[in-house]
């Protein structure tokens, strides 16, 4: 294969990677993409520690915080590596930081945070917050965050997310007084409202359906890998008790002895391998969950197309009967059904300076519809114009990075190939000597 | 010969010398003076037609009949050859069941033609073992697939369940035909060259039932005596056979759990492909690399299939034969001990006769003799005589047992350590086979998932993705 030097090539041709290298793989593309906040500035979540503290009732908690670390760029390349600025933050905090960007960027697919409980859990694992293996990989999963919002293009530029970053004290104060939180909550009220939109864009239709299946499959491929991985482990480990019982019974015989015995010790080690094998098929597994969680992110944006469009669709439908009203009223005909028109029939028509005062009404209201209308018309086509970029954005990235990840897949499957082939050769050694 | 009598229970390295020093002492004495013939055919043992010739012969030569040299079978020493195949299903109005063809291809000149081919059934090959447990109690015969077989539901008449059984049949008979004394059983001979007719009617001859009764009946008779002084190296058979049996089952036990993961293992991974292949169908980039990657997964999926099955095939019933084996070991050391028993209460009874001899010759007797009006010599004489009667009955027969015993401790010790040879050739090639087999399992996938990664090279380059720089 002739070498044409791009590091994707050299990627894959290198199958002894390890889920740390293809994890900085996927990390200098990010930074490569080179937005200009992570031109001037690396990022990471270098730590994490358990505190214990008085929470909002006044109650002891144990919870873990992360340490955001922060480096000029220009500094680590000068050679002289200062320390880098870093400051502790939770878990909530992250929490709070991305709910702000929800609302602040309601047409951007904003990147998800690792998941909050564990989930698709096999036996091995523990579904423990404190357990120390799923603090490790909130860890990854935080600054993998962090990365994704600081290679974004347009939420790279947030003030908010710059102080999350750097300023340790009265972030929290910033953040709570942009009223995010109140927004937050409207928000997700409305997403989660039954509405019939009339003319959605075909495009969003499209996409929600698809983050719809994106969701399922993932979610099936995840519990099925949980299960597989389960029977996989009870496989590599009842071979340990061979080594047991190889040990046994080697001490009963005289020539075959040695070979049984030295067996014995490559079954051992065949059922310790099985450990780290799967430690780096969860690895895999949080790169699937990472777009379990985008295609939310993905069908929320979808699902605020059909509220702009929603509403721009309510604004227009008011107008529309508004302008029909003043219409009836100008001719006296009646043709829409209003309380006003039936109670007049009833008890008499209006007086001609009640219907001057009611026209007028209607003229204003139908001047305000339709700014009002023509706002909300901009406002859609605003949304649905930059939406649209960053689902395209979303798409290109999603397509490398899934490849991307099937691709280490292969690469574990290929590595747990040639543990397996170093292992039972071996053994076949030693059994010729029995 | 008395000589060697003695040799070989002292080389035994007998600790508990007491009784069999002392008595090969009273042997000595005896064989002086009573010039018997030590060693005869002893027709109540065995059936005739299964003894081998050169039993005739005196037990010195018989000693070295069963120092097996080094046997290098190879196929160029090798004269008969013996499959089990074929197998079909009789139905008659009382029962169905399966038939076996049985060929035979051999130079040996005591075989009338060169190639035979009979048909048996499961009762033939019992019968064949029966006949040479007989014949040969301390000489080990391989074991018989079992009658049924419970676990699993498995029907007699299930293809599975019929190959496995051939397999052991045919494996039972290469064994026998490898034995240097059973591959010249006549009774082995009849089994491998008879018509159905001929078989059945040779089946019919033979000890029958109450001899075979007195025969158990002697077993639990010297079982419930137990044994004096075991020869150290039969206690030290005895207990590298109990541990062995344990390892073995052991074994047994994990390669079939291993088995049963890896078909749940199995399971999973079935449904691990389709996923991939479903999700294909909502993408338009991933599509490709998701459907080959569902194509490997599915590729993976039959390799471990067949990996599975081959662990079945071949790993699992040999360790399953050796099971068998271990048992097999222990009733043929149970027969041993019998034997032993038998001589030794024998040999005690042989001393008791002697001193009641002895102490005849006492006043007591005399007293008895004058009662009944014969002279004190008179009765003296016919006591003596008659004593001197059974006690020579008694040393018949005791020699006999006591040649029995030799044979049996002789038979055994060559033929445990041919057994042995046996056991470790068997287990270490099917060890290998199994490390071969799941090296090439892994290899496969391997060739599976590089492919794959080919593949999304070569579309790398292809579609000129700058998108990875």
């Amino acid at each position: 294969m002739a070498d044409s030097g791009s590091e994707y090539i050299a990627v894959i041709g290198n199958t002894d990677l390890t889920p740390s290298e293809s994890e900085n793989n996927l990390k200098n593309t990010m930074v490569e993409k080179g937005t200009s906040l992570l031109k001037k500035m690396e990022i990471s979540v270098a730590e994490a520690e358990k505190r214990t503290g008085k929470n909002a009732v006044n109650m002891q908690e144990t919870y873990t915080v992360y340490l955001i670390e922060t480096r000029p760029v220009d500094a680590a390349s000068e050679g002289t590596n200062p320390v880098p600025d870093s400051l502790w933050r939770r878990y909530s905090e992250f929490e709070q930081l991305r709910n702000y960007l929800l609302v602040t960027y309601p047409f951007l697919v904003v990147p998800p945070l690792p998941e909050k409980r564990a989930e698709f859990v096999w036996h091995k694992l523990s579904a423990d917050n404190m357990d120390p293996d799923f603090v490790e990989r909130r860890r990854v999963g935080l600054e993998n965050f962090l990365l994704r919002v600081a290679s974004h293009p347009d939420l790279s530029t947030d003030k908010i997310f710059y102080s999350f970053l750097t300023e340790e004290n009265g972030w929290k104060e910033t953040v709570f007084e942009t009223g995010f939180q109140a927004k937050a909550d409207s928000r997700l009220k409305a997403l989660n409202a039954t509405f019939r939109v009339k003319n959605p864009d075909k495009r969003f239709a499209e996409m929600k359906h698809y983050g719809d299946e994106l969701q399922s499959v993932i979610s099936q491929l995840l519990r099925v890998r949980a299960r597989a991985a389960d029977r996989l482990y009870g496989v590599y480990k009842v071979h340990g008790n061979y080594g047991r019982v190889f040990s046994e019974w080697s001490a009963i015989e005289k020539e075959m002895g040695d070979g049984l015995q030295s067996a014995g010790h490559h079954m051992d080690a065949y059922a310790a391998s099985v450990d780290d094998i799967l430690e780096e098929e969860e690895h895999y597994a949080d790169q699937l969950k990472e777009y379990l969680f985008y295609a939310d992110a993905l069908r929320a944006v979808c699902r605020k197309h059909e509220l702009t469009q929603y509403e721009l669709e309510m604004a227009a439908q008011d107008l529309t009967s508004k302008k029909q009203q003043r219409e009836e009223l100008a001719t006296g005909t009646i043709r829409t059904f209003s309380l006003k028109g039936m109670t007049s029939k009833l008890f008499g028509q209006e007086t001609p300076e009640q219907r001057e005062a009611k026209l007028k009404m209607l003229e204003t209201q139908i001047e305000e519809g339709e700014e009002l209308v023509k706002e909300r018309n901009g406002e859609c086509e605003e949304f649905v114009k930059s939406a649209w970029v960053d689902i395209e954005r979303f798409k290109e990235q999603k397509d490398h990075d899934l490849r991307e990840a099937l691709i280490s897949y292969a690469i574990m499957q290929i590595s747990m190939c040639k543990k397996g082939i170093q292992v039972w050769n071996n053994a076949k050694e030693c059994f010729s000597k029995m | 010969m008395s000589g060697s009598v003695v040799d070989n229970t002292v080389s035994s390295g007998n600790s508990s010398a007491a009784i069999p020093t002392d008595i090969s002492g009273q042997i000595l004495d005896l064989d002086e003076d009573d010039d018997l013939e030590v060693f005869s055919k002893d027709t109540t043992l065995t059936d005739g037609s299964s003894l081998n010739a050169s039993m005739q012969t005196s037990s010195a030569s018989m000693i070295n009949q069963y120092k097996f040299e080094e046997e290098e079978e190879d196929a160029d020493t090798k004269d008969i050859f013996v499959t089990v195949d074929n197998p079909e299903s009789h139905v008659t109005a009382i029962e169905t069941y399966i038939t076996y063809r049985v060929e035979t291809k051999t130079t040996r000149s005591e075989f009338d033609s060169s190639e035979f081919e009979v048909r048996r059934r499961y009762q033939d090959f019992l019968w064949l073992k029966g006949r040479l447990e007989e014949a040969h109690p301390t000489l080990i015969v391989h074991p018989l697939p079992e009658k049924f077989v419970m676990k699993g539901m498995v029907e007699r008449f299930n293809e599975d369940f019929i190959e496995t059984r051939r397999s052991a049949l045919h494996k039972f008979l290469n064994k026998i035909a490898e034995h240097p004394i059973f591959s010249s059983s006549e009774d082995f001979k009849i089994f491998l060259t008879a018509g159905s007719g001929e078989l059945t009617s040779h089946k019919k001859q033979g000890p029958g039932f109450l001899s075979r009764m007195g025969e158990t009946v002697k077993a639990v008779a010297a079982a419930v005596r137990g044994v004096r002084s075991r020869p150290q190296e039969f206690t030290d058979m005895q207990e590298y056979v109990e541990a062995f049996s344990q390892k073995i089952s052991s074994i047994d036990k994990v390669t079939q759990r291993i088995v049963r993961e890896q078909k749940e293992y199995l399971e999973e991974l079935k449904e691990c492909g389709p996923t991939y292949a479903l999700w294909s169908q909502s993408e338009e980039e991933l599509a490709e690399p998701l459907k080959n990657v569902a194509g490997c997964v599915d590729k993976c999926c039959k390799e471990t299939d067949e990996q599975v099955k081959h662990l079945n095939d071949h790993l699992i019933p040999v360790l399953h034969e050796y099971v068998l084996c271990a048992d097999t070991l222990k009733a043929v050391l149970r027969r041993r001990d019998n034997i032993q028993a038998d001589f030794e209460a024998k040999t005690e009874a042989l001393a008791t006769k002697k001193a009641d001899r002895d102490a005849d010759s006492k006043v007591l007797s005399l007293a008895w003799g004058s009662l009944v009006g014969r002279s004190p010599e008179e009765v003296k004489q016919q006591k003596q005589q008659k004593l001197k009667g059974e006690i020579k009955e008694m040393r018949d027969e005791l020699d006999k047992t006591e040649d029995r015993l030799e044979w049996a401790n002789n038979a055994l010790k060559s033929d445990w350590t041919r057994w042995q040879k046996g056991m470790r050739t068997d287990l270490r090639s099917a060890f290998i086979d199994t490390a071969e087999r799941n090296v090439s399992y892994y290899e496969k996938c391997l060739a599976v998932w590089e492919s794959f990664l080919q593949s999304q090279r070569t579309d790398a380059e292809g579609n000129g993705n700058v998108d990875f720089s």
